[in-house]
């Protein structure tokens, strides 16, 4: 009732006007502005960053050696010696790259594998879902460890193993999704008519499920980045010297008890990526009109 | 002594719309409710009855808020009290019987249980006394064996029993006022007219005072004494029942009454043009001067108020209402003008029976027939080209299942389908061809579940035209127009979306959608039950403008026997999956006639307190049809014994053309039902 009369002076908007529409939407809440701000501000560093890094982030340098931060090297040295503050902030580009990569992959194969199950039901569903449930009952990290040891740590192989390991979640959600759309009319409308399965995913349930999909793959992206950063962490991620926030972490954790600098400063770059997208994929969730605290998808 | 139990003076009830203006729902809402009597609020959806019935007990939905006025029930300001007061109030001064009680009663606790728990509520009952209360209760609803009954779950009712049992709840605090929200609307046309028995003999034997909210006038003539009609937020017309549906001085009430379908009266009922404004839409001048007959310039600038007419005991909100006494008696007559259709057949149901049982693979693999009683059984059926033949029955009596066995989403276990005269329908959708496919199209119930919600009426309409015709670009553009303007609606709603459409306006768009394949036969699966009736009666005329134009062929699926009569050529009864008796409808709704088609027409409620529904059967639910004999059995109140139990019956066809299957001899019948 309260949007009666709204909608019927809504025109219809480009969908550039949605977009801008919906950023707006989750701007207006302090959460959702915290959350863009961060993960915007993370972006641009990491686009930026190369540019602007103060000095040789593999410039090996004994003579500095775990310098506390100041005026030269604000967040202080490493044990090799290297600037922690020009190692800090190119190091979230790798991890970005790669499970922003790896997140869309997990989001096309599991979206569109979700979704065809959830409309061919039956025997063909039954089957790919055990499936997918015997995946999810693997340790991801165990497995992961087995295929990067195997095919090696390049990003070749790092995005679509930490896409496939990502995208079974959101199989789960999207046929979730199917399901609450395909018993209406409009699908059955659709199937009488004779469309084409494909015909039916693309323009009847797509539309419907998407913004869920969406929303999904957004939270399974900060997840991603949490394991890749444990991926790196244990040595098979990045490999040195690109500088990296797990590796980093896994390198100075050692000396933490009297060169704090060298770990804190890569934690506070991958905890605020990680809230800042979660902040931004919930909020998002809630201008799309998807309530996440009252309904889990899974 | 004041003998009003309730009150209610210059009410206005509103919400603050995003921008900040206020928008009323309620409008200076005046009006008393006497003890003992009944009263009716009527008005299509979005008329505000709702709100008006829950403001009587003290409630106001979340974003609303009272905007002026007062609500008395006896000396106290409902509105005014605070949360505590109020517990004291609902169910032992005001109870409310919710519109759909198998959503109103908890699924997983007992029946006994819930009432128990009423009455610990709302009296001061020890253990004992509270059992032996909550059967007593339970028989006072005619509810059979109140003790085992009280064991069963919600679940185990059918939907008639349920509503008795939230009847019993709302008794069980023995309250003064009574607020019923549509109690019958979703039930069976016979439960219905028996939940409504009861509550008018709990009317009169407990002298309490009702208030029944409901969109139908046919229900509001059986029980109501007084009616109050709402329109856009405001009392249009509140007098006695028979002053306001016999000789109706509104406008609206008017309008309203001729669109309603009557069993009396053949051919299709007028339709109002428009729709009623939205809140927030209400420009200056009466409410209803768009759509109105007898506006003058008067109208349009000012708003009536509502003058009450003491020599009629009426109040009415209209500057005209002299010149609507005079003209209201002039009964249109309606020329029968559905043509004589030729014996063209084109869809053919020969011997169909379809089961929803599913066969195990050991079962499949031994070739057994695990299912014997199907869901539908030897259904025959012809249909000519251009006619629009029905299918009546209850829910479950298989008619839906009939329907979309033709469209081909259910296999039929046994017969065949022909179209065409000589092309047997796949019982399997992906084996029709698509030139199959396009000339069987279907319209369904709901369209808020029809339309995709994210697709704009432009994106909808195109489905259709790409698949069948490969249209694109600019001719699919005109074609989408030319569709709309045959749907009596402008190309300016191509880029709407669903959401911004009324209830009629995506039922049209759902009636272009079907039309756009150009198609042979359309099945319509009870395409006017989620309208309004100003809006139904508008779809029905559109429906056989378009046949008439287009000589398409309809399957008609419905339960009200008065929309079915106002629209087809032939009608088919069903009960549990089989069929009943079959002919041209003006006969079927002549005696003789089937037994089970007797109680059907005997239960349709007339919006005219004189014409009482005839409660011939029980209202008894059956799970399961029959294994053996006559599928009415359970329920014929002119059961012959043994033979109706063991023989299935034979056909017989009347001296109209109507075939009764039954067992009593058709010149037997005629005489028992005369």
């Amino acid at each position: 009732m309260e949007n009666s009369k709204n909608i019927f002076n809504e025109n219809p908007k480009s969908s550039l006007a949605k977009v801008l529409d919906i950023i707006s939407t989750m701007a207006s809440k302090p959460s959702g502005f915290i959350g863009l701000a961060i993960l915007i501000f993370h972006v641009t560093l990491a686009i930026t960053s190369p540019w602007f890094a103060p000095y040789d982030y593999k410039a090996i340098n004994p003579t500095l050696m775990l310098n506390a931060p100041s005026s030269e090297f604000w967040f202080g040295t490493d044990s090799l010696g290297r600037d922690v503050f020009t190692r800090t902030i190119l190091g979230g580009r790798t991890a970005l790259t790669i499970t922003f990569f790896g997140s869309i992959i997990a989001l096309l194969w599991g979206g569109l594998l979700g979704i065809f199950c959830g409309l061919v039901g039956g025997r063909i569903d039954d089957i790919v879902m055990r499936i997918v449930d015997a995946f999810l009952s693997i340790p991801w990290i165990l497995a992961m460890l087995l295929i990067v040891s195997l095919l090696g740590t390049t990003t070749e192989v790092l995005i679509p193993a930490l896409g496939f390991f990502y995208g079974k979640g959101i199989v789960r959600v999207a046929r979730a999704a199917t399901h609450d759309v395909i018993a209406k009319d409009f699908i059955v409308s659709a199937k009488a008519r004779g469309h084409s399965n494909l015909s039916i995913i693309w323009n009847e349930i797509l539309p419907n499920v998407r913004d869920a999909i969406l929303v999904e793959g957004a939270m399974r992206w900060s997840w991603m980045l949490l394991g890749f950063s444990s991926l790196s962490f244990l040595g098979f991620g990045v490999s040195p010297p690109t500088p990296d926030w797990g590796l980093m972490i896994s390198n100075a954790r050692g000396l933490m008890s009297f060169a704090w600098w060298a770990v804190i400063a890569p934690i506070v770059g991958l905890s605020s990526l990680i809230i800042g997208i979660n902040l931004t994929a919930d909020a998002f969730a809630k201008a799309l009109g998807i309530d996440r605290s009252t309904k889990a998808p899974v | 002594m004041n003998t009003n139990i309730q009150e209610i003076k210059d009410l206005s009830i509103g919400f603050k719309s995003q921008k900040g203006e206020q928008i009323s729902i309620l409008r200076n809402i005046t009006t008393n409710i006497r003890k003992g009597e009944t009263v009716g609020i009527v008005g299509e959806s979005g008329s505000g009855k709702s709100t008006l019935a829950l403001a009587m007990m003290g409630y106001i939905k979340q974003g609303l808020f009272t905007t002026g006025g007062e609500c008395f029930f006896k000396s106290l300001d409902l509105l005014k009290l605070n949360n505590k007061e109020l517990v004291e109030i609902r169910g032992r001064k005001i109870a409310m019987i919710p519109q759909n009680a198998g959503q109103a009663l908890t699924p997983n606790l007992k029946i006994g249980y819930q009432i128990e728990e009423a009455l610990k509520l709302h009296t001061d009952f020890n253990k004992v006394e509270r059992e032996q209360k909550s059967s007593e209760l339970l028989n006072k609803v005619r509810l059979p064996s109140p003790k085992i009954m009280a064991l069963r779950y919600p679940h185990e009712l059918s939907g008639g029993q349920q509503q008795r049992v939230a009847v019993a709840m709302a008794l069980a605090g023995n309250p003064e006022l009574l607020l019923l929200d549509e109690p019958t609307t979703g039930l069976d046309v016979t439960t219905q007219a028996h939940v409504l028995e009861l509550l008018k003999d709990i009317a009169k034997d407990t002298g309490k005072s009702m208030v029944y909210v409901s969109h139908d006038l046919g229900a509001i003539a059986q029980v109501c004494d007084r009616v109050i009609v709402m329109y856009a937020g405001e009392i249009v017309l509140e007098g006695p029942v028979r002053k306001i549906l016999k000789e109706p001085i509104h406008p609206y009430t008017y309008g309203l009454l001729k669109s309603i379908p009557k069993l009396s009266l053949s051919g299709l009922p007028d339709s109002m043009p428009g729709s009623q404004p939205q809140p927030g839409n209400i420009r200056s001048g009466c409410s209803f001067y768009d759509r109105c007959n007898f506006s003058d310039d008067e109208c349009k600038v000012k708003v009536p108020e509502l003058k009450y007419l003491p020599e009629i005991d009426t109040s009415v909100r209209c500057f005209n209402h002299s010149e609507l006494t005079s003209k209201t008696n002039e009964q249109k007559i309606t020329s029968d003008s559905k043509k004589e259709i030729t014996i063209d057949e084109i869809l053919d149901l020969k011997d169909v029976s379809i089961s929803y049982a599913k066969q195990g693979i050991i079962d499949q693999f031994l070739n057994k027939v695990t299912d014997t009683n199907p869901t539908v059984k030897d259904i025959n059926i012809n249909i000519n080209k251009g006619e629009t033949i029905a299918l009546v029955g209850e829910s479950g009596s298989g008619k839906s299942t009939i329907l979309k066995s033709i469209a081909g989403l259910l296999k039929t276990k046994d017969g065949y389908i022909k179209f065409d005269k000589e092309k047997l329908l796949s019982g399997d959708l992906k084996k029709r061809s698509s030139e199959d496919l396009r000339s069987i199209q279907l319209i369904f119930q709901n369209p808020d579940e029809s339309l995709n919600p994210n697709h704009t009426v432009e994106q909808i309409l195109s489905q259709p035209l790409k698949l069948y015709f490969g249209l694109t670009g600019s001719k699919l553009k005109s074609s989408i127009a030319e569709l709309l303007e045959k749907v009596r609606l402008g190309a300016f709603y191509m880029s709407r979306y669903p959401r911004q459409l009324s209830g009629g306006e995506k039922q049209r768009i759902a009636v272009a959608r079907a039309f756009a394949a150009r198609p042979d036969i359309i099945l319509c699966d009870e395409v006017t039950s989620a309208l309004d009736v100003s809006v139904q009666a508008a779809v029905l005329d559109l429906l056989q403008k378009l046949k008439e134009e287009l000589g398409t062929t309809y399957v008609f699926v419905s339960h009200d026997l008065a929309v079915v009569k106002a629209i087809s050529d032939r009608v088919a009864v069903l009960y549990q999956g089989r069929l009943c008796e079959i002919g041209p409808s003006k006969d079927v709704y002549q005696f003789p006639s089937h037994p089970y088609t007797e109680v059907l027409i005997g239960a349709v409620l007339e919006p005219d307190p004189d014409v009482k529904p005839k409660l011939v059967a029980e209202d008894i639910v059956e799970e399961k049809p029959p294994e053996i004999g006559c599928s009415f059995q359970g329920r014929c109140p002119r059961i012959l014994g043994e033979k109706c139990r063991q023989e299935v019956p034979p056909w017989q066809i009347g001296e109209n053309g109507n075939a009764i299957r039954c067992h009593i001899n058709i010149e037997e019948l005629k005489i028992q039902q005369s």
